[in-house]
């Protein structure tokens, strides 16, 4: 089945991060996938322009079959080095460097998760490494809880984007931290990436509904049975999801609006 | 430390609480979203064994996603197989009488380099226990003169102290693995007789001093053929939920090693069948979903292969468990037989056969 041909005309609606232009709002991971071509046969069929992988799973010595490099090789693929295995700001600032030389990219997504079992990200230490390495010419897209004022403090200190995370990573519960995103949403300066806990293309599509400039997927995808066709169901989702905020959705109602029970009183005889 | 809570629990009582539990405990445990140390024991009850199939459907969904389609390779690299100790089950038994051997610098790296062309970037070192020659002066030069080699570095040695850790952390050791054997405090002295090992209690406390030494990762199990195993790996489990709390940035992976024949020993005094430690594989991973869960080459080829889907994210391959018996002393005493004797190629194809990426890297020292 085709899942790719769409009848609307695609509206120029670039997102834009540091000073870069993205036709697709959808990122994705790179990990546990079953092998190399199928993650690459995924990510093409997503769309994606940017994908994140983890430093720390990349062969640098490995110029053979297994290098993952060699499928991620497509002009309009960006790569967007992560430093998952960090544990402080320090970790991951030397985690930079060490991405930023090997792959010849300053985009970076700042990845601090001293807790190994649920990946919850450190909020003080991210800060710190973010300020750093803003400093040092890194696009920084760090990571993050849904927590509005860090999100503040982050754009103050000058990163590319923030990524909050909708549940936890690897959980595919969807959007758990819905109204911390939409504040986030509503005050954000920078681009907002959901990232982390979307597990349906249904997930990505109220994300990008309510105003999220992209989303970051890997498990879903990754996981899947036919994680190509998931690929292409995501793609489509995000774009939906994006479509529907542009053209304004209407309010929700919690329930039927009754007469005016409260302003009965103002109204004359016979109104 | 973990002994205020271990001296709270009598093995019989935990025994028998685990063997009545019924069909209902179970069907909860598989239920809920999360599990607790009542619903492990449920899981891993004989009460359990008719949900087999059950277990492992859930046992494998839980596994992909977290892990995804991945299993990691690594190879054990033995150092030496002198030791003061008397272990009933082990080939390095001190009243072994055989000829012994400890690696030099040279031979170290004559293996690493064997090891390197098969593809290996974690290793494992693996030591008997004899302080006086490899202690840690010798772990600390091994592990310079590797760390330029592998990626990931870890140690199953002899319990070391706290500082004693954090030097090795320091030199970029990224796990230790410390197998209580046995948590039946009783019996413990009748496997380990004589030597420093006897000491129950330091073994005990040497996950607590791990955790302060702020290592990365600590691996936890018990050698499954000297007590009833399902008691054994309560006791892991609450070994594992202690440590959670305690030391939060440590990470945790749990082995399953039965007994192997090895040279001069005793015979299993329990037998846990491929039907139950598959059932105890699934329930390890039903009760934690983000354990790394390991499996060595004492296990057959066919177990190994099946065991995959399941639930096992991390094996070795290629295994030689004789120091210098890759390269340099081919005929050296070894630990145990080993049962997969594939080469660590081979494992990787069938790896990959299965649909799963083989990974030999995922680790980067960060500083």
């Amino acid at each position: 089945m085709q899942f790719t041909t769409h009848n609307y005309k695609r509206m120029n609606d670039p997102l834009v991060i540091a000073g870069k232009s993205f036709q697709s709002r959808l990122f994705l991971g790179t990990g546990k996938f079953g092998n190399h071509q199928e993650m690459e046969a995924a990510i093409v069929a997503s769309g994606s322009e940017l994908v994140t992988m983890a430093l720390k799973r990349i062969d640098f010595n490995d110029k053979e079959e297994d290098d993952i490099l060699r499928y991620l090789n497509h002009d309009h693929i960006n790569l967007l080095p992560n430093t998952s295995g960090a544990r402080t700001a320090d970790e991951a600032i030397f985690a930079a460097r060490l991405a930023r030389e090997a792959l010849q990219t300053n985009w970076l997504k700042l990845e601090i998760h001293p807790d190994p079992r649920y990946l919850m990200p450190d909020a003080i230490e991210t800060l710190k490494a973010a300020e750093q390495l803003v400093k040092e010419g890194f696009v920084v897209l760090p990571y993050i809880h849904a927590d509005p004022v860090l999100c503040k403090r982050l754009e103050a200190v000058g990163v590319a984007a923030v990524m909050p995370l909708g549940a936890p990573i690897g959980s595919n519960k969807g959007l758990r931290t819905l109204d911390f995103l939409e504040i986030i949403i509503e005050q954000s300066n920078v681009p907002v990436v959901v990232d982390a806990g979307i597990g349906a293309p249904s997930h990505a599509a109220a994300a990008l509904e309510m105003g999220a400039d992209a989303v970051l997927v890997n498990t879903a995808i990754a996981v899947a049975q036919d994680s190509v066709q998931m690929a292409t169901a995501f793609k489509i989702a995000v774009e939906a999801g994006r479509m529907a905020y542009n053209a304004k959705l209407g309010a929700v109602q919690q329930r039927a609006v009754a007469s005016s029970p409260l302003t009965e009183f103002l109204m004359v005889n016979g109104e | 430390m973990f002994d205020h809570i271990f001296n709270q629990h009598s093995w019989h009582d935990v025994q028998s609480s685990i063997y009545s539990k019924t069909a209902g405990e179970v069907e909860l445990a598989l239920r809920k979203s999360k599990r607790d140390i009542e619903d492990f024991k449920a899981l891993i009850s004989p009460a359990a064994a008719p949900y087999l199939e059950q277990m492992a459907q859930l046992s494998a969904a839980l596994t992909q996603k977290r892990f995804g389609k991945t299993v990691q390779l690594y190879v054990p690299l033995y150092l030496s197989n002198e030791c003061q100790n008397i272990c009933t089950y082990c080939g390095f038994s001190y009243d072994n009488k055989i000829k012994r051997k400890t690696l030099s610098s040279f031979e170290i790296l004559q293996e690493a380099e064997y090891l390197k062309q098969q593809g290996f970037e974690h290793v494992l070192l693996v030591t008997g226990e004899a302080n006086k020659t490899v202690g840690l002066d010798y772990f600390q030069k091994a592990i310079r003169l590797l760390r330029p080699h592998f990626r990931n570095i870890s140690i199953e040695v002899q319990p070391l102290d706290a500082n004693e850790y954090a030097a090795l952390t320091q030199e970029g050791l990224h796990a230790v693995l410390v197998y209580q054997e046995t948590y039946n405090k009783e019996h413990y002295k009748d496997y380990h007789p004589k030597g420093k090992k006897s000491n129950f209690d330091y073994r005990l406390e040497t996950p607590d001093r791990l955790g302060t030494a702020n290592i990365h990762k600590i691996g936890l199990g018990v050698l499954m053929g000297l007590e009833d195993w399902r008691t054994d790996n309560f006791f892991t489990a609450l070994h594992l939920s202690y440590l959670e709390k305690q030391y939060w940035q440590t990470r945790y992976s749990i082995s399953f090693p039965r007994l192997r024949p090895a040279e001069g020993l005793i015979e299993p005094k329990v037998v846990i069948n491929d039907r139950e430690l598959t059932q105890l594989i699934c329930a390890w991973r039903i009760f934690r979903e983000e354990l790394e869960l390991s499996i060595s080459t004492r296990e057959s080829q066919s177990f190994r292969d099946n065991i995959i889907r399941l639930g096992i994210t991390s094996m070795s391959a290629g295994s030689a468990t004789n120091p210098g018996g890759y390269v340099t002393e081919p005929e050296s005493l070894e630990q145990f037989c080993i049962d997969d004797n594939r080469s660590p190629a081979v494992v990787a194809a069938m790896i990959k056969e299965q649909g799963y990426t083989p990974v030999w890297k995922d680790w980067t020292a960060f500083s």
